[in-house]
């Protein structure tokens, strides 16, 4: 990398008479010259004005009473939403469901992943058939992936009692997304099979990534595949596996599309992930300034356990 | 991902029915995962060529029995499938267009100057992953509102060009670090100016992760669906994906085949891509994650 940081200064740009020190000096701390700027901007200014200025205006929402259609200006509250939202009994219910969603998606995607991942990464028959496969659910969009599952779950038409019945595993047909106690569990195996492909393709290309002249070496000097899995593989593995199961418990914490379609977040709220609350908070019944209160909640909580996640990851590192 | 296939080193005698047990536990997992990634597919295509009355019989079958392609036309009649079909399309079309062309340059200037802008450039494609849509799409849609671009085609391209621009800028980058300095360098000492050296040397090369990037964002911004959900009021300007949710729910087991019909139908063109991409795709995100 300090290698492209001297070559980038000799390219031109600033030739000629060195300019006056001062501004040297901060043309070096930001290490951009005119050209640079120039082609910077087209994707900066969008992203400053729809997506960092939204952000900072949607946290300055959250201290506010703005709710939709009204016409005078939002006021100030103070911490008013956050004291609401400590005694929201139903909000918390709504995060204890995300948590559990969360928790569950992301350990069991990563665990399906890894094996699916170790399997492709052999030298198998059929290979690149699991392989399609395995992107498959990548390219559905999530709606059609919610209802291709409501199929599959069908309480008369569904292809998942029938089977369970011929296989004599239930005596009559279950309702498994109206079901109280059925519901989430069911939910979050759509998740797992929607989320599993991206997990596998990065497990995959990090898999690739491992010498394989140290694992044939550790073969040679006679150590079993699980020993080999555990001092070879691993260790190589393991930046790729915090970096995916960091992103992967974020997006399954913030998801909304797969659930909102297949259960609306019902039966009672069994199924109401965080973001599905907020949205129904904001769009349905217009509480802005309440709503994002909740977005900001839910970043803190997840940036806290993704801190707390990282660290004793990493601290196991050292050890 | 083309590796020199090594003979295995030798096995003492009592390791090969071990091996080959081995072998066979693999192929039986990976069957079990086949049954599990395919399964529900197989059964929304067989589901899509079933008649209203074998889909109310309270025996499914797998293979329907008599099949028709009478849902598939239902799904274009009932539905405002084609008009919303269009809409994606043209949202999707022209979000991914604009996004590959603001990306480039940007992707190329965090490449190769490594400076505080290209660090929080990098810091903010990770931290734009990670705040939840709710607090973004308030504010957006009091934004919007005020532009009056609330309902309407144009304002949710622009939300989808923001909203691509992280992972655009996350490929463009694994890319451009694969262009050799060298060639830019010799055409700089030519007297070539920075844009210049950009169009002329390194788009070019560019061109393959080009068509995988613009592919990619099309796909994410065709599949979208909360976005276009918050943003979007009146049916004739709705995209396939919220189309389809208000067929969701309401329906009577005869609607469950023209809805697997649509629903195959809003698939495939990512399909294809996706086909079509498969293998590129996974480089992209060897480049651009593990070799970072």
């Amino acid at each position: 990398m300090s290698l492209t940081a001297r070559r980038a200064k000799a390219v031109p740009g600033n030739r000629g008479t060195p300019p006056p020190r001062t501004p040297a000096g901060r043309k070096r701390a930001l290490g951009l010259d005119r050209g640079a700027w120039f082609l910077l901007l087209p994707a900066l200014i969008p992203i400053l004005v729809l997506s960092a200025g939204p952000l900072l205006y949607g946290v300055a929402l959250a201290f506010t009473d703005e709710q939709a259609g009204r016409t005078e200006s939002a006021e100030f509250v103070g911490l008013l939403n956050f004291t609401d939202l400590r005694h929201d009994s139903l909000f918390w219910e709504s995060f204890r469901v995300g948590l559990v969603w969360a928790v569950c998606v992301t350990t069991l995607q990563f665990v399906l992943a890894l094996g699916l991942a170790l399997l492709l990464n052999q030298n198998l028959r059929f290979r690149w058939l699991a392989r399609t496969l395995a992107l498959v659910p990548w390219a559905m969009p999530e709606v059609v992936v919610g209802i291709m599952w409501r199929l599959v779950y069908h309480q008369d038409a569904g292809i998942l009692n029938k089977t369970l019945s011929q296989l004599g595993l239930i005596g009559e047909n279950v309702d498994w997304l109206t079901n109280m106690s059925l519901a989430l569990p069911a939910v979050i195996v759509v998740g797992i099979w929607a989320g599993m492909p991206q997990t596998t393709v990065v497990l995959l290309a990090g898999l690739q990534n491992v010498p394989h002249e140290l694992r044939e070496a550790a073969h040679i000097d006679g150590a079993g595949l699980w020993r080999r899995f555990t001092t070879v593989t691993w260790p190589a593995l393991r930046p790729v596996v915090l970096a995916i199961t960091a992103l992967n418990f974020i997006w399954n914490f913030n998801s909304f599309g797969l659930v909102y379609v297949l259960t609306q977040g019902g039966p009672g709220s069994q199924t109401r992930l965080p973001m599905l609350f907020a949205y129904e908070e904001a769009f349905k019944y217009g509480q802005f300034g309440y709503a994002a209160a909740m977005g900001l909640v839910m970043v803190a909580v997840i940036a806290v356990l993704l801190a707390v996640f990282l660290r004793n990851r990493l601290k196991e590192d050292s050890e | 991902m083309s590796r020199t296939f090594s003979p295995a080193p030798p096995v003492p005698r009592g390791r090969r029915a071990g091996r080959a047990a081995g072998r066979f536990g693999q192929y039986a997992a990976l069957l079990c995962y086949l049954v599990f990634l395919a399964f529900p597919l197989l059964w929304l295509l067989s589901t899509s060529f079933k008649s209203p009355q074998e889909l109310g019989s309270i025996d499914p079958t797998w293979i329907p029995r008599e099949p028709s392609l009478e849902n598939y036309r239902i799904a274009f009649d009932a539905h405002p499938l084609a008009r919303s079909a269009l809409n994606s399309l043209l949202v999707a079309g022209s979000a991914a267009l604009i996004a590959v062309t603001i990306a480039v340059p940007a992707a190329y200037v965090m490449v190769r100057y490594r400076s505080r802008v290209s660090k929080a450039g990098t810091v903010w494609i990770l931290v734009s992953q990670m705040f939840p849509l709710v607090l973004i799409i308030i504010p957006l849609f009091l934004v919007l509102k005020n532009l009056q671009m609330i309902n309407s085609l144009p304002g949710l391209v622009l939300v989808y060009v923001v909203w691509n621009l992280p992972f655009s800028l996350w490929m463009l980058q694994g890319y451009v670090k694969a262009v050799p300095l060298s060639l830019e360098e010799a055409a700089a000492v030519d007297g070539a100016s920075r844009l210049r050296v950009l169009t002329g040397v390194v788009l070019p090369l560019l061109t393959p992760g080009l068509v995988a990037t613009l592919m990619f964002s099309f796909v994410t911004a065709w599949n979208e669906f909360f976005f276009a959900l918050v943003l979007l009021k009146s049916p004739e300007r709705q995209t396939m994906s919220v189309i389809l949710t208000h067929f969701v729910g309401a329906e009577g087991v005869a609607d469950l085949g023209p809805l697997a019909a649509a629903s195959f139908l809003a698939t495939l063109p990512s399909l294809l891509f996706f086909a079509l991409l498969q293998r590129r795709l996974v480089n992209g995100m060897l480049a651009g994650s593990v070799k970072g």
